[in-house]
């Protein structure tokens, strides 16, 4: 089905996706003020980069392959049953007309949430991603992987018709991006992870971790003030466009999205406060992220007071995810990316399925005259699970093996002396903070 | 090791896919669709040790 919008509508939808570099603009600041002071014109710098790669490539094939719902698309005949697999649309988004239409309002929003996507896997390879392979890796994100699971799920891909399908709810629900984007981008920051390895001197010849603190945590805070004004525009922008959603209801994402990233990070503070004896900025401002994330996907469609339990139990996540795979999982993730969107935006997922209440058909099932009496949302929670399935078992062996060809070509890690050099000088030839040299050597071991 | 990790992944996928397409709505469906799912975190879990002994071994 395709969606249609009063003039208001289009309005609205146009003001919300306004507020969406905001949240690419915190990332930027929460990635930078984690890192080290020696990394921090290199990341900002890596950010500018990746908003020009990623939109370009988005706009040379990416949206090609992603299309709109109703879109022409390439179906195959599975069980009797059509499987839509990938958007057939022109490159260079011809065919769309730029008025204000929903599709041209999807093509602006989507070229925001690819780039949003593609700022995540910075966190976790921050401090030794060269800026040549980064670019590159952005631009396979923004070419390959994200169209390809985006049109499955908000370009009436078969994830979004498991409802009419196959009587699975409303297929696959995902209103502002936990899938699309939070868990794309952070099964992709899981591959960097692995493909590069921890920094230099990250663990002692015993295992053990040491800690490497971010160098701004003003940058980290204020950071996460920028996303929830982002997320704000992502929830309403995506909820209204792919699930069809009336713009009054944005009121609900709104509280919503609110609720579940205080509450998050409050969790995360009350966590790290029992068990370290006080609470810990950059691990309350992952939490605080962490909600953002988990709220995205059932902003529309829960009560507040779940959306204030998905925060809380998002926040209640983090510290111990980041701790597992940084000590028992050698995964060093400077950002805390991969526990902040990839774990967050799966519980997101799952929560929509766990808490649903759906006021109307969404989109995905608008055209099925079976959904407009039966509302009850039975198999909502199982298109959920197999939406994660298809995230851990086909999206991430591909951006990881994307990446791990990548690297063998064009070689992702900086060499030993440019990590202890920082990246800020042996890439760019300028410290972020010329007057003020005041890091040492102390992480690195002689 | 990382390798059999991601066909795990891949494997995983395919049984939830299967399950989607070739049984009938009920609880087989749900029970197919979630060993998928227990397939693919054996191959997450084989993916993070392969990861864990690469680099305590080379620390």
């Amino acid at each position: 089905m395709t969606l249609e919008l009063s003039e208001s509508g289009a309005v609205f939808v146009l003001l919300s996706i306004l507020l969406i570099p905001l949240a690419i603009a915190g990332l930027a600041l929460i990635h930078t003020g984690l890192g080290r002071s020696r990394n921090a014109g290199h990341m900002m710098m890596s950010c500018l980069c990746v908003v020009g790669v990623a939109a370009g490539t988005y706009f040379i094939c990416g949206f090609a392959w992603q299309g709109v719902s109703g879109g022409t698309a390439h179906i195959a005949r599975l069980g009797g049953r059509d499987w839509n697999w990938l958007a057939a649309q022109p490159a260079f988004f011809r065919g769309v007309e730029m008025n204000g239409s929903p599709a041209s309002l999807t093509v602006w929003m989507q070229m925001l949430s690819v780039v949003l996507a593609a700022f995540i896997p910075l966190g976790s390879a921050a401090e030794r991603w060269r800026l040549g392979p980064l670019c590159a890796s952005a631009a396979l994100l923004a070419g390959v992987t994200y169209p390809v699971f985006a049109h499955w799920v908000w370009g009436g891909g078969w994830l979004a018709q498991l409802g009419v399908s196959y009587g699975l709810g409303h297929g696959f629900v995902d209103a502002g991006g936990s899938a699309t984007i939070q868990t794309v981008g952070g099964l992709t920051a899981l591959a960097m992870a692995w493909i590069m390895g921890p920094r230099r001197g990250k663990y002692t010849s015993e295992g053990m971790p040491t800690a490497i603190p971010g160098h701004h945590a003003v940058f980290v805070l204020f950071g996460c003030l920028m996303a929830w004004a982002g997320w704000l525009g992502l929830n309403s922008a995506g909820a209204a466009l792919f699930t069809g959603m009336a713009p009054r209801r944005a009121v609900l994402v709104a509280l919503n999205t609110t609720l579940a990233a205080g509450s998050a990070a409050l969790m995360t503070v009350l966590v790290t406060r029992v068990r370290f004896g006080k609470p810990d900025a950059s691990l309350a401002a992952n939490g605080w992220v962490a909600g953002l994330a988990a709220s995205s996907a059932g902003c529309a469609f829960v009560p507040p007071a779940a959306a204030a339990l998905i925060g809380l139990i998002a926040g209640l996540l983090v510290p111990f995810a980041i701790e597992t795979l940084e000590l028992r999982l050698s995964i060093d993730d400077p950002g805390g990316a991969i526990s902040v969107h990839a774990i967050g935006g799966i519980w997101g997922i799952l929560a929509l399925g766990l808490f649903e209440r759906f006021p109307a058909p969404v989109l995905n099932t608008a055209d099925d005259p079976a959904r407009l009496t039966s509302l009850s949302g039975a198999g909502q929670g199982l298109a959920q699970v197999i939406g994660v399935a298809t995230l851990i078992g086909f999206v991430l062996p591909l951006t990881y093996g994307l990446n791990w060809l990548l690297n063998r070509w064009l070689p992702h890690r900086v060499s030993q002396e440019g990590e202890r050099q920082g990246l800020d000088m042996h890439e760019l030839g300028a410290g972020a903070y010329p007057d003020f040299m005041t890091h040492t050597d102390e992480f690195f071991q002689r | 090791m990382k390798i059999a990790g991601f066909l795990l992944l891949l494997s995983g996928w395919v049984l939830v896919l299967t399950a989607v397409v070739l049984l009938p709505a009920g609880g087989a469906r749900s029970a197919f669709v979630l060993a998928g799912m227990a397939v693919e975190v054996l191959g997450l879990a084989l993916a993070f040790w392969s990861h864990r002994i690469l680099y305590r071994s080379r620390e």
